[in-house]
């Protein structure tokens, strides 16, 4: 008690100020949480972009119609659904996000559907798949053989 | 069939107010008239069955879809490697693959959930087998699938 008088009411207003002040100096906590909603929506969006961009360099560079189909099938299973949950973080709890919710549900649906209707009916069609090891050409071979190409 | 009726009415109204948001009068009368012509539809068709109705397993698919998220994701990084590495080294393969399940429903979800993993597609299906095209040999073993067969059956409510 002794020692709580020989502070003089100075010193407590003064520390008063210095708390509130720093009070006000507090952090933000709404603004960040909109902000770690944007980043976390930003990078599950750019991670489905991702494999958006996999799948088509997929459906460029793979042989035949089978081993393609693999590819689109990649761009529609985990890149259109993780571009839909970024979309569901950045909207919150509202009905669009039960919207988007049920699109995404219905797609696990619809695109195996349809990309099972496509393989069916080019297995129907009598068109043979390669099978067997495969390996892309490196760019040598291809400057070779258009060299050669070139000589004779 | 009334059973199913009644399901398939609560499905389609919950489904009606969840996308349009709106209780105005009006538009909840509207929205009664085209969920009894649907059901009078269905009805007329005959088609009132637990197939046109499956709703009262969509906990079961909604878990067993969180399963299969995590088997899409780990195929996912296997055929983003596969064909993402300059060499691409792939190895296509054809399987047959049993089905565990005996109605066409279980059918159905397990050749949806070959096809949704990548690198496998569903191509052909008959009485008792589907044919699978793989895009790495290794994804291409029958016994891999027996799992994946047992979980989706269950997801339809298949008890075995």
């Amino acid at each position: 008690m002794i020692l709580l008088s020989l502070i003089s009411p100075e010193l407590i207003m003064a520390g008063r100020e210095a708390v509130t002040a720093t009070s006000t100096m507090d952090i933000d906590w709404p603004m960040v949480g909109a902000w770690l909603r944007a980043a976390l929506a930003a990078s599950s969006i750019l991670m489905g972009l991702f494999f958006v961009f996999a799948g088509t360099i997929g459906v460029l560079r793979l042989p035949d119609f089978y081993t393609r189909i693999h590819a689109a099938g990649m761009t529609d299973t985990l890149g259109a659904e993780m571009v839909l949950l970024g979309l569901m973080i950045q909207s919150g709890f509202t009905q669009t996000t039960l919207k988007l919710l049920m699109l995404s549900f219905f797609l696990l649906l619809t695109s195996p559907t349809a990309t099972h209707a496509v393989a069916h009916a080019a297995h129907r069609a009598g068109l043979k798949p390669k099978l067997g090891d495969y390996r892309a050409k490196s760019i040598d071979e291809i400057r070779a053989k258009a060299a050669k190409r070139g000589a004779s | 069939m009334f059973r199913y009726g009644f399901i398939l009415a609560v499905a389609m109204a919950v489904f009606w107010l969840a996308m349009s948001g709106y209780f105005k009068p009006m538009l909840l009368i509207l929205g009664v008239i085209s969920v009894v012509m649907t059901l009078w539809m269905c009805a007329r068709m005959k088609i009132l069955d637990e197939e046109t109705a499956p709703y009262l397993y969509v906990p079961l698919t909604l878990s067993y879809f969180i399963w299969l998220g995590k088997e899409i994701y780990k195929a996912n990084i296997a055929v983003v490697r596969a064909v993402m590495s300059p060499e691409m080294k792939i190895s296509p393969s054809m399987v047959r693959v049993p089905i565990a399940g005996k109605d066409d429903m279980s059918a159905t979800m397990f050749a949806n959930s070959i096809t949704l993993t990548p690198g496998t597609v569903s191509i052909d299906i008959d009485e008792d087998s589907i044919l699978v095209h793989a895009l790495l040999s290794e994804m291409a073993v029958a016994e891999d699938f027996i799992e994946m067969g047992d979980r989706s059956g269950f997801a339809v409510g298949e008890r075995s």
